[in-house]
Formats: structure tokens, sequence, C-alpha cells
């Protein structure tokens, strides 16, 4: 693991934005996430790794209630962001999605132009009250997902026309559109290639300065270049939540050596 | 690979005797003839469809062709003053006192007069000439005399239908041994008729009439025509519309994206399902009873006609509008929650547009199924001689006693009259017609919407 740089960790700690206590999801039947305890620092990239099926996915998507359209899924204990319960009864999870954005593994834009694909959000939530306070949104989402000098001269464009790194950049730019302060990323790179991905990446840590960011990767290398705090599922189970370079250099369980050194997962 | 490196325990294996590439090994050859039978069999169903398609078209058109035209006989009738407009004020209420019988003679005259000028010798009686042309002849003459009556105190010419056994005989349909056994034409006439073709004054020509005109009676099919029955068809097709559309939709929205999964919607499931395949006689049966005997709306109306074919449907609009929401890609649906859309928005204005090339293609369908269906209309009294005219406002068009189109062609095609016959086939080319610019609409729409990027 030589790309282990240490980039920047200054994580500070007291900022706690989102605060997971005692979370259980199930499946129907199926004991998904068991009994996770998580501490989501703000201004901080936090990245969750472990084997496929692990339930960091299902976790991810308990921060913004996405699991709420499986009917299936029900989740249990208490997840607060800034010490409000998002499962809380009164909580509107379209309200809450707009605080906390989120980006898929897949890229995907809407079948509308570029401009569209970045102006829905703030339109939908009333962001912009004139034409050219949205034309500044869609310009200043596109420049901070890095997608600006590419697209601004094709901004009617469809959106699906783009290559696979500028989808998810443009995905990027569509969740920062709508002024989230949690950005969720599931394995936003795993469709990129290498390039796309360095791109992303470099987004992330420049995002970092605005959000806090949690990023779900089955790339190691990759957890170990963006983030600060590493979170490793094994099973379901929250099996080692710490600074990443720790997790990295100094492993306090045998699962998480195992994994990072490749023999499980 | 490593394979090399593990002992082989079976005797056969295939790595150690390779054979050369030029050559095609036996499991190959097979499954190369399995697919070249596969193709064979694509090939002649296709070919199998294509005839059948190709001798449909053919016999439609040739038995059907011949409804649009229609044999005219060109005939100067003089109209004098004094019969049809006594009080010589041209007023359009008293010069419709006349009535048919008025009008009969002159043309028994104009045509005597014609025939004796073309000097044509014949042992028809001059009473009998008459047999010649269509019985609606009088009315056809009043009808333009009443809307031009300046015309009166002239000698006007006129194309006048001929009988349909005259038609017959331009269309090879009768000759002169079936006319022997005819009451309604003599062999002699057609003499007549063959003199009148030599000169001019006999021809067959386009019949817009067919088109646009109204059901005649068994005795005169020469003027029968589909264009109320249009009228029918159209209404109900707007009462369909209207209802099945929006209903459809809404239902199948709610069904596929709010509702909850509980036995309950899956029984609703079910019974749309199999509401698709009931025989649509039933819902012919089920709108007598419904919308007839206790809802009192009039029998015979395109209102009715349009209710029951709604319910006939709205299956097939659900499932098929059910099926284009399930094919949008769920994470459509994911990315506009994601940015914090209500499930409302991420329906309204992503997963619907998406969906709607396959809406569209399910109404339509539905429609056009809607169109061609002659069952229920059999219970609610659509079917059958009514001899109505064009239905007189918008009111009239849904509630006045009215066909349609394939139960138009249905009555046509059981009566006697071997006129009829054709014009079953003719009716059916303008309904294959209609079905035709649904589909092609259908498909202009699909590619309209279908810009999906």
């Amino acid at each position: 693991m030589d790309d282990l740089r240490i980039i920047e960790r200054t994580s500070n700690m007291n900022d706690i934005k989102i605060s997971a206590k005692g979370v259980q999801v199930f499946y129907g039947d199926t004991h998904a996430i068991k009994d996770v305890d998580v501490e989501i620092a703000d201004k901080t990239v936090t990245a969750f790794i472990g084997p496929s099926g692990c339930g960091k996915s299902t976790f991810l998507r308990c921060l913004n209630r996405m699991n709420d359209t499986i009917d299936i899924c029900r989740v249990e204990g208490s997840i607060a962001i800034d010490g409000q319960d998002i499962y809380d009864k009164r909580v509107d999870p379209v309200q809450l999605r707009a605080k906390v954005g989120m980006v898929f593994q897949k890229p995907n834009p809407f079948p509308k132009s570029i401009y569209d694909n970045v102006a829905y959000g703030p339109k939908i939530h009333g962001l912009a009250r004139t034409k050219a306070d949205l034309d500044e949104i869609v310009e200043a989402s596109l420049r901070r997902a890095a997608l600006w000098n590419e697209v601004k001269d094709r901004l009617q464009a469809p959106g699906t026309g783009l290559s696979g790194g500028q989808q998810q950049r443009l995905c990027i730019a569509r969740a920062v559109a709508t002024a989230p302060e949690v950005l969720l990323m599931d394995e936003p790179c795993s469709a990129l290639d290498p390039i796309a991905t360095a791109q992303v990446e470099e987004l992330i840590d420049e995002l970092r300065q605005q959000f806090s960011v949690v990023i779900v990767t089955h790339s190691m290398q990759q957890a170990a270049r963006v983030s600060q705090k590493t979170a490793f599922f094994h099973l379901g189970n929250l099996v080692e939540f710490n600074d990443t370079d720790q997790i990295f250099t100094n492993p306090q369980d045998p699962r998480t050596e195992s994994y990072i050194t490749g023999r499980i997962g | 690979m490593t394979d090399a490196a593990t002992p082989s325990t079976t005797p056969g294996n295939p790595a150690s005797k390779k054979g050369s590439l030029l050559v095609t090994d036996a499991r190959t050859k097979k499954r190369n003839n399995a697919e070249k039978r596969f193709r064979a069999y694509g090939i002649t169903a296709i070919s199998v469809g294509v005839i059948f398609l190709a001798t449909l078209l053919y016999s439609i058109v040739g038995n059907g062709a011949g409804a649009f035209t229609q044999t005219f006989i060109a005939v100067d009738i003089a109209l004098p003053e004094e019969t049809l407009d006594p009080e010589g004020n041209r007023d359009r209420s008293e010069m419709s006192r006349v009535s048919t019988f008025g009008y009969n003679p002159l043309i028994q005259q104009a045509l005597a007069e014609k025939i004796a000028s073309l000097n044509i010798e014949t042992e028809v009686p001059e009473a009998a000439f008459g047999q010649l042309l269509s019985p609606g002849a009088a009315a056809q003459v009043r009808t333009t005399v009443l809307n031009n009556p300046d015309l009166i105190g002239q000698t006007v010419r006129f194309d006048i239908l001929a009988s349909s056994r005259v038609d017959g005989y331009f269309k090879d349909r009768v000759s002169r041994v079936s006319l022997l056994r005819d009451s309604n034409l003599s062999p002699a006439h057609l003499d007549i008729v063959d003199e009148l073709r030599d000169q001019g004054f006999a021809a067959k020509k386009f019949n817009l009439a067919f088109i646009t005109g109204s059901d005649a009676s068994e005795s005169r099919p020469e003027s029968a025509g589909i264009g109320v029955s249009m009228i029918g068809s159209l209404a109900m097709m707007l009462v369909v519309l209207l209802l099945s559309l929006p209903i459809g939709v809404a239902a199948s929205i709610y069904l596929e994206e709010f509702a909850p999964k509980n036995w309950f919607t899956d029984l609703i499931e079910v019974n749309i399902s199999n509401l698709a395949a009931v025989p649509s006689i039933v819902f012919g049966i089920l709108g007598l009873a419904l919308f007839i005997q206790f809802a009192q709306l009039p029998q015979s109306a395109p209102l009715v006609g349009g209710l029951v074919l709604t319910l006939m449907t709205l299956p097939t609009i659900i499932i098929s509008t059910r099926a284009a929401l399930k094919s949008v890609p769920p994470s459509i649906r994911d990315a506009a929650l994601g940015v914090g859309a209500s499930k409302n928005q991420a329906v309204f204005h992503h997963v619907l547009p998406l969906a709607m090339p396959g809406i569209l293609t399910g109404t339509i369908i539905g429609l056009a199924q809607a169109l061609g269906e002659t069952a229920p209309l059999l219970l609610i009294g659509m079917v059958g001689f009514i001899a109505s005219n064009y239905p007189d406002g918008i009111s009239a068009a849904f509630m006045s006693p009215n066909s349609a189109m394939p139960a138009q062609i249905y009555e046509w095609a059981k009566r006697a009259d071997p006129a009829y016959y054709e014009r079953a086939w003719g009716g059916i080319i303008i309904l294959l017609g209609f079905l035709m610019t649904m589909n092609i609409i259908a498909v202009i729409l699909r590619r309209r919407f279908e810009r999906r990027w």
C-alpha cells in the first residue's frame, strides 16, 4: 500500500454532525445492521469500508432515510443530525434529504439537459428566486464539481450524453446544488476509470471544506487517500471506527487487519 | 492456465486431443445446425405470416374497392314550377310540402325521354324504366332542389344513382342469366344500360356518399354509407379516451408507486389482469344492466357504447401503464429522491415522462381494440338498422341512437342483398384505415416522447 499518503488529517472531533446509536436494520427477517454506533464529524470525510454485503451501503442509506423507499426495511435505534433524531415521527424525509444529499454508485443523471439536472434540486426547494439566481447556483455547483469548464458551452445538451466520469461529477454537482450539509456517496467511483476516479477524489477533498462527506468504497486505497476517518464493517457489525491512518497502519481488531491485508473480503 | 499442471483423471480430456481449427468438430457442427434450423423456423413462420397478411389485404381490397365506386346515370330532368313550387315564392318550407311522390313522375318522364332521344329500342315498358334507378332517386333530386330553389323552372342534368342491379352489372356481379330469376330488373333492362353506357350516360364514378352517407334500407344498398356510424365510432372513442386515459393512468400510478403492497392490492392486481381476459360481451351485458337499465341512459347511444368500451379498455391501459412505469429504471427514482424531491415530484417530474411512450402505446392499442369491438354493442342496441341521419349537434352525437363502424359492417354483412357484401368489405377498408391512422399516431407520439437521450 504505497499510496497510503497521509493527507492533512485535522479532523475536529468535537464537532459531531451525525451521531448514530444502536442502529439496527432489518430486511424482512434478515438482520442487516447490528447495533452500530458511529459519530461522524463535520467537515470531514468519513469512509465506510468492508467486504460486499457487510451493510455499509445499507447504513449509508439510513443516514438520509433512503431505506424508507424499501417496504420490507425496518430501522431501529437513533440517528441524530445536529442533535435532532431523523427517525422522529415529525421529520419529513423529503426535508431531510435536502439537507443530506446523496451520490449513487452508478451515475444516474436525469434524462434532461445538464442545466436542468443541476437546477432541479434548487427549483423544487425554492432556493432561487430568479432565473439569474438559478443560473448562478448552476454555475457554482458545476464549478464545485469541477465540471464547469467542460460543459459551460453546452449546458442545454443532454446530461446522459456525457462520459461516465462527467456524469458522476454532474450527479455530484446536482447533489451540491441543493446546499446540503452532509453528502453521502455510495461507491461513487466504482463505475469510473482511474482518471475520472482521481478527479472525483480530488473533488471529495475539496467538498470537505463545506460538507461532512460520508463515502462508501470498496477500494481501501481510495479510503486511505480521501478520508480522515474510516469505519470498517463486517457482516453487519461495525468492527472498528478510527482515524484513517490508525485503521490502515495500526488496526486494533484482527478482522480489520485481515481485511486490509486482503485475507477476508 | 493452471489446468495443465493438474493431472487429468478423465481419459477423454479435450485438451489432450485438440483438432485442427480448420476442421469443424462434431459438437460445433451440431450447434451450428441447431442455429440454422432455428433460423429456418423463424423465416418459415414469418413467411407464413406475410402470406396470410398479403392474402388478407388482397381479398379485402379486391372485394371492397368496388364499394367506393358507384354507377350513376345522367338524366336531364325538367323541374316545372307548377308542380314543385305551386306558390311560386321559392319558400323552402312550402316547397317541402311536395313529397318524393311529386318528383317521381318527373324522373320517370325524363328517363323515358332520354331513352327515346337516344333511339334505344326496347321491349321494357316505359313504366318499368324506373327500375334502372335507385329507389332513392326522387329523394336525391328533391334534396338538391330544396337546397337550390333557383333550379326550378330549368332542365337540370342530374347524376342519379343507378339501382343496385345495374351497378352490379357494371361490377360483373349481375348478368343477364342471373336476372332471369330476378324481379327487380329484367335482362332487357341491361340492353338499355349497355346503350346508355356506350353513349356515355351511365358510368361508374367515385362515390363519396359511401364514406360520408348514412345507412340505407335493405332495398337500396347503392345509397348506403358508413359516414354516420363513423360519427358514432368517433363519439365513442372520445368517451373512451376521456375516461379511460385519466382513470387508467391514475389507477396505475397509484397502484405502482404509492399503494402499499398487501393482500388487498394483490387482489386488485389479480382482478385487473383477469378483467383484461374477460370476453367483451360480458362487458356488454354489464353495460346493459348498469347504464341502460339502472342509470336509465338512452339505448343505442354512443355515450353508453363509450362507457362500456371504457370498462373494456381500462384493464389494457392499466396493465400497459404499469409495465411502462415498472420499466423506468429505479435509479431515476433514487436520483430524484436523493435531491430531496417528494415521492409525488419524483413520479410526475421524472418517472411519468419516461413512461409516457409506453403509456401512449398502451392507450392507443386499447383504443384501437375498442374501435373494432362489436360484441358489447350488440347488447346495448347499437347493432341493427339504425336509419339515422347525421346527429344535429354535439349532444345528439353522444345521446341519440347511432351505430358504430364495426357494427355497421356486421349489419351489412348479414343483409341478403349481395350488393351489401361489397359494402361490408368496403367498410372494413375504412375501419382498417382508421386503425392504421391510430397506429401511425401512436408511432409518432412514441417517437416524440421517446427522446430520452
